[in-house]
């Protein structure tokens, strides 16, 4: 008989905490599929953010750490310091990564670290409850811009594929979608290009999952999928910013 | 000829880091400890370590943890308004137990201050500057060779409690230069087996073992309550096994000083002027400010007049005075601040209207 | 036995230089040292100075406020420093920058034409080197030998090229004082 699935070894077999229809467990899995594909689950070292998936080392079967807020892609590059050899990843949110952890995460990318950034962008504030992100769009509602986000008082979307993509040390910047079978398929390909330019150290390494939050959207799952569709990919176009040149 | 080397004290702190087995440092420019940061970024890639000039001490302290919970052996360094930034950083080292020595080079504040010596860190170093339940070992060095010797300790200490340690001194001592002994660089064998040595550190598992966590979550107050308690015992061992002091001139003291770091010399001098004078001072001078050593005080003699807090700040480390002298005896302040300067003269002049009003 | 020593100019006349020359000079000679800079924001064309303690015992403050010798590189640092200097202490002018004559009857004054003797050598880089010189000579608080074996650890590879220029700095004003006395 043909073993069509096994669960991947990458994740341990307990059932996530995460919401219904939130795709913060298809992120886990595929990064936990690929470094365990690759045979780097024993050399993996993971740094988890703080929002949701603080709890990510719950699931991911790899050493890792907690971080203070935003801070992670620092905190990675002190442990890729000490061990070169090993692969080092962080897992993030946007209000960690977009927000509080800009100058981190742009400067881990301007030194060319050897790390990849997993950036899952569910244009909203998770862990505390649905507040604003800098990746919130306009007339969103959230718990701090109750009658929607406003130009005029928050600005624009923030885009950090494209904005990382600007910076020299990045070597490879992908944005994806969590929003179909297809979408899962090519997420996957990403994690694997983005952690073979960490082990060629060709530079720092990155991949933006557009994912969703059922939650604080307000919407069910299948309306979640839907308005990635038809909101969040015309404004954070899908695709390769940097390293598939050609 | 003399085998002492004269260094600086920003180079000296910077090697007897290296010599301690320190491979990893994070740093960000700030006044006035920048030559080590420099001494770090020429040295450390030569001796099979790591530099990196950080976006900011934000960064640098998370670096810092990131390296430590590797494994390595970490040195940071700022001065009081970095060290401020970094506190973030302090508190969740704490949170996670994971051993970092930080040297604060420190100057006069509040605020951005200015970038002459200052002691007005006291408060920030000992009652902790970050959030929650937590204590930092605290090392005030009264000079270089001092320095030297606690940076070795404080690698030893900083590991065996697994808790950040801090070397204070202040812009004199990094500025200054004076004659040395380094060990050498061979003196501390880099352990071969991190995993070994560290069992908790994140080394990668290998597949070989259960993946290690380094986590500061506890969400359950249970939980949480339960790891602060124990984190709490390893503080009450650290007050019992680490308070020290030096005792210079106290067992028929009238008057004993207490002060710590560059403003213990001047009272050292201080002290020979009095006694020209007919009067009999010494001085408690405090090594470790956290634990704060209050057994030294059980050596005031009954016959004291007063006990006088020297320091650098408008009297922070009175504090810990009095509530080790516990109202056994008058307690008085004499200090500078805003990166002014005591003069022995002006300490002895001080203490002479001190004990002419008692 | 402690002498405390203060030097002033401007920033770029080599003034730490000459306090750390003479603060390791002391060194090899076994003794007891400190040497202590001030430092600020300003790095070239700002006031310097430093302070050397040297002694036989262990010294206690480096900050030198009664300093037994005071070496000025420039006017201002004489204006600031001169009332601070012991009684009979020492005081040497940089003679080339400073015009006043210095207003204490109680102290040994040491004009010395530094710029000029530098320039006679090299260029007025070496003034400070000048001024190290005639300092060793009059006071005698290290030798002409430590600052020599100084130079040769400090001036090493392709600054070793450097050292004869130097030495010859250190001796030219005892070399010109010699002259004089004969004349």
């Amino acid at each position: 008989m043909n073993t069509l699935f096994e669960f991947t070894k990458g994740m341990k077999p307990d059932s996530t905490s995460y919401c219904p229809g939130c795709t913060h467990g298809i992120a886990h899995r595929l990064i936990m599929e690929a470094l365990c594909e690759r045979g780097d689950l024993g050399r993996a070292i993971g740094v988890a953010p703080i929002g949701c998936s603080i709890v990510s080392h719950n699931y991911m079967n790899v050493d890792m750490c907690e971080s203070t807020h935003g801070r992670a892609p620092a905190i990675a590059s002190g442990i890729k310091r000490v061990h070169p050899g090993n692969i080092v990843f962080t897992y993030q949110g946007d209000g960690d990564l977009a927000s509080i952890g800009t100058g981190e995460i742009i400067h881990a990318a301007h030194r060319g670290e050897h790390i990849t950034t997993f950036f899952i962008n569910n244009a909203i504030y998770g862990m505390t409850g649905g507040q604003m992100a800098p990746t919130t769009f306009i007339g969103q509602k959230t718990t701090t811009t109750a009658e929607g986000r406003t130009e005029k008082a928050n600005g624009k979307p923030l885009r950090m594929s494209e904005m990382i993509a600007t910076v020299g040390g990045a070597a490879y910047v992908e944005r994806v979608a969590l929003n179909s079978p297809s979408g899962v398929r090519k997420a996957k390909k990403a994690v694997l290009r983005a952690l073979d330019v960490q082990d060629r150290k060709e530079g720092f390494s990155f991949v933006e999952f557009l994912s969703t939050c059922p939650t604080n959207w307000g919407l069910d799952p299948v309306a979640s999928i839907e308005w990635v569709n038809t909101d969040m990919i015309p404004y954070y176009p899908l695709g390769n910013f940097k390293g598939m040149e050609g | 000829m003399d085998d002492r080397r004269l260094m600086k004290g920003n180079e000296a702190f910077a090697e007897a880091a290296i010599v301690s087995g320190c491979r990893y440092y994070f740093g960000y420019p700030i006044t006035p400890q920048n030559e080590l940061t420099e001494y770090m970024s020429r040295e450390l890639p030569g001796a099979g370590g790591s530099f990196v000039q950080a976006e900011s001490e934000l960064a640098a302290v998370s670096m810092a943890y990131g390296a430590a919970a590797a494994g390595g052996r970490v040195l940071i360094s700022s001065s009081s308004p970095g060290i401020a930034l970094m506190q973030e950083g302090l508190s969740f080292l704490c949170s996670v137990d994971i051993p970092l020595v930080v040297l604060n080079v420190s100057r006069g504040g509040p605020g951005v201050g200015g970038i002459q010596p200052g002691q007005a860190d006291y408060f920030q170093a000992t009652r902790g500057g970050g959030n929650g339940d937590y204590h930092i070992i605290v090392y005030a060095p009264a000079s270089i060779q001092e320095s030297i010797d606690l940076m070795g300790k404080a690698y030893d200490v900083a590991e065996h409690y697994r808790n950040p340690v801090m070397l204070l001194v202040d812009g004199m001592l990094g500025q200054m230069m004076e004659p040395v002994s380094m060990p050498s660089r061979d003196a501390y064998a880099l352990p071969e087996d991190v995993s070994a040595m560290k069992p908790w550190a994140i080394t990668g598992h290998d597949n070989r073992r259960e993946r290690n966590v380094v986590k500061s979550l506890r969400l359950k107050p249970d939980e949480l309550e339960e790891a602060v308690e124990k984190r709490g015992a390893k503080y009450a061992a650290a007050e019992q096994e680490l308070a020290s002091y030096e005792a210079v001139d106290i067992e028929s003291a009238e008057v004993v000083f207490v002060a710590f770091g560059s403003t213990s010399r001047i009272v050292k001098d201080a002290i020979g002027l009095l006694r020209a004078d007919g009067v009999r001072a010494g001085m408690i001078r405090p090594i470790s400010l956290w634990p704060f050593p209050e057994r030294a005080f059980e050596q005031v003699p009954a016959s004291a007049k007063a006990v006088i807090s020297v320091e650098l700040s408008m009297g922070q480390l009175i504090q810990d005075v009095r509530l080790a002298v516990n109202g056994r005896f008058p307690v008085e302040l004499i200090h500078r601040t805003g990166g002014m300067l005591l003069t022995p003269e002006e300490v002895a002049a001080r203490t002479m209207d001190i004990l002419e009003v008692k | 036995m402690t002498q405390k020593v203060l030097m002033a100019g401007f920033g770029g006349q080599g003034v730490m230089l000459m306090g750390e020359l003479l603060a390791y000079a002391a060194m090899l000679e076994g003794k007891q040292v400190t040497y202590m800079p001030s430092y600020g924001p300003e790095m070239r064309g700002g006031t310097a100075n430093c302070s050397v303690v040297i002694s036989d015992e262990e010294i206690s403050s480096p900050i030198v406020t009664e300093p037994a010798i005071l070496i000025a590189m420039n006017e201002p640092s004489m204006e600031k420093f001169e009332k601070s200097i012991a009684p009979s202490g020492m005081l040497f002018i940089n003679r080339s920058l400073i015009r006043r004559t210095p207003l204490r009857q109680d102290i040994k004054c040491f004009p010395v034409e530094c710029n000029e003797l530098a320039r006679a050598i090299l260029s007025e880089k070496i003034a400070n080197i000048v001024m190290l010189g005639a300092v060793i000579c009059a006071s005698g608080i290290v030798s002409g030998e430590s600052v020599g074996e100084v130079m040769r650890r400090k001036f090493v590879g392709k600054k070793s090229k450097f050292i004869p220029m130097n030495m010859k700095a250190l001796t030219v004003w005892s070399d010109h004082y010699e002259d004089e006395k004969r004349q």
